[in-house]
């Protein structure tokens, strides 16, 4: 606190023109956000309608945590995979890597949920799953326990969520890593290649820890697209914040609490990170 | 079969860059520790030639043999070629996110398989070797242009190659920096190291070099000593190409 005192005081010692620009640059939209955040804790405090609609959507912040950290953990290996297969010289796994790409980012999120979750993974479960009686029928019985242990039942809705918002996020985390490899100059890649390292060593030592640092920021912030996207595997009936909500307001009437309440805690949860996101950018730009 | 009094053989070498003849027929032996210096205007092809050696560039025809070994693209065989042949780069090309030490450690442990504490006494050598031990922590932007390249040598130096190539090693250096790094090459090439080195620094040549090279378009116009170059030189081309750069 009395640190903070004693950086403020040169603003309020410098003359009045630079003082008036640092009003004007001062974050007043952080502040707005602010001010209606603890506004409506200040309601969900003191007002019961508000509260019961907090303590019960509540209960969807495990899912809807888990659900994105579990996702983004997916879609980063899906991503640098298919980001490396982006730039590969191989034309059968660039020409894969590109039409994995290129699908996802032709459908719009909402249908690629429905379709993966309803369609794609029961099709491929299905599929492995026949496979796997096809290999017991013809002797080889224990290979295929492998690939009916799990069956379309086993699977649930989170997990077909996650699975949905991984292959999506995947997509675009893509050609993040893409761009990130691709804005390293070349020079690199033949320092390392003369020291007698192969591709794949020189990308694991070189290209990618410079790449990724690069990325980190573009990477934070679709992070926080899928914390927000997130909401979408509602669809599914996954019991997320916004399930939760949809849930107790159709149940209670108190759309307006339930929704002031919903679109707050996202608002909440995606300016911190936000924030963290800006400050790693300028802690990577300092450090550079 | 190849004559092993040459370790390095470039036979009827070409490299195009679509219509460019970047290397356009180029036959050149090079016996054991002997230092070569390449010259010629910007453009004729230094580059690419030196790249072709490790492959850095795949050549459109010709061959290139190696201590009696044919160089062919295959991945196995070039990157154990190689680790044999340091490179050293215009623009030092060190690794940013790496300190100074681990740039000299990297390829010797994950190239050589060298232990971590093997990698760090050999690049601790050569780092003393190239006279900067006390910037080992440091990172590359850290580090002055003369240090950066003088790092890039240790890098190179410390996987033990039977050859060194140096693409305009000073160029890229501020006038006072240059002579730090040209002091390390002389160095080496008095204990023997081959060398391959596109440079105009006139005072290398004189010193250091065995040979020299002027290649104009791609193609070499005289390959002569120290001694004919500056007393003797042959062709037109050649006499202009020296009398553009020994006037600065
Ligand atoms: N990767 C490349 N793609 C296309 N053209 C190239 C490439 N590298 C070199 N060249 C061309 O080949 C010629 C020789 O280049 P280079 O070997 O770099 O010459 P030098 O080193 O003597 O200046 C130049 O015309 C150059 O533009
Ligand atoms: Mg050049």
């Amino acid at each position: 606190m009395s640190e903070q005192l004693q950086t403020l005081e040169p603003i309020i010692t410098v003359d009045d023109l630079s003082s008036k620009r640092r009003l004007r640059d001062l974050p007043w939209w952080l502040f707005a956000i602010l001010l209606i955040a603890v506004y409506v804790v200040f309601i969900i405090s003191s007002n019961e309608n508000y509260n019961k609609a907090f303590v019960f959507i509540k209960a969807g912040l495990y899912i809807t945590v888990t659900t994105t950290l579990k996702s983004f953990l997916i879609a980063l290996i899906f991503g640098l995979l298919a980001g490396l297969g982006r730039i590969s010289k191989n034309v059968v796994i660039n020409n894969i890597a590109r039409f994995y790409v290129e699908i996802i980012r032709g459908i719009p999120i909402l249908v690629l949920i429905f379709f993966i979750a309803l369609v794609g993974v029961p099709v491929l479960v299905d599929g492995l799953n026949t496979f796997g009686y096809w290999l017991a029928d013809n002797g080889v019985g224990f290979l295929g326990k492998v690939f009916t242990a799990v069956t379309n039942k086993d699977i649930s809705m989170n997990s077909r969520a996650i699975i949905a918002l991984a292959v999506t996020y995947g997509a675009y985390l893509a050609e993040i890593f893409r761009a990130g490899i691709q804005s390293i100059v070349k020079g690199q890649t033949e320092a390392a290649r003369s020291l007698g390292m192969s591709y794949g060593q020189a990308m694991r030592y070189v290209i990618l820890p410079q790449a990724i640092r690069n990325v980190l920021p573009a990477l934070g912030n679709d992070f926080v697209a899928m914390v927000k996207d997130s909401s979408l595997v509602s669809v599914l009936a996954v019991r997320d914040i916004t399930q939760v909500s949809r849930l107790y307001a159709g149940s209670t009437f108190r759309f307006r609490e339930s929704y002031i309440v919903l679109a707050v805690m996202y608002l909440t949860i995606t300016v911190v990170l936000s924030l963290l996101v800006q400050l790693v950018e300028r802690r990577l730009k300092t450090h550079e | 079969m190849s004559n092993s009094d040459y370790i390095i053989e470039i036979k009827d070498l070409h490299k195009y860059f679509g219509s460019i003849k970047a290397v356009d027929g180029v036959n050149i032996n090079i016996e054991r520790s002997k230092v070569v210096v390449v010259i010629g205007p910007s453009g004729s092809g230094k580059s690419t030639l030196l790249r072709c050696i490790n492959h850095l560039e795949e050549p459109t025809s010709g061959e290139v043999w190696i201590d009696g070994e044919k160089i062919t693209h295959a991945a196995k065989q070039i990157n154990e070629i190689r680790a044999e042949i340091g490179m050293v780069f215009q623009l030092f090309n060190l690794f940013p996110h790496l300190t100074a030490m681990e740039n000299v450690t990297l390829a010797q442990k994950v190239v050589r398989g060298r232990s971590k504490e093997e990698a760090k006494q050999i690049a601790m050598e050569k780092l003393q070797r190239v006279g900067i031990p006390e910037k080992a922590d440091v990172y590359p932007t850290n580090l002055s242009g003369g240090q950066q390249q003088r790092v890039a040598i240790a890098r190179a130096l410390a996987m033990d190659p039977k050859i060194m190539l140096f693409d305009e090693p000073t160029s890229a250096l501020d006038p006072e920096m240059i002579k730090e790094v040209l002091d390390v090459m002389l160095d080496l090439a008095q204990e023997g190291m081959t060398m391959v080195c596109v440079s105009h620094e006139m005072g290398f040549v004189r010193s250091a070099a065995d040979e020299v090279i002027f290649m104009d378009f791609g193609k070499i116009v005289e390959h002569t000593t120290p001694d004919g170059l500056f007393n003797n030189p042959q062709k037109d081309r050649t006499k202009l190409f020296l009398s553009q750069i020994l006037e600065h």
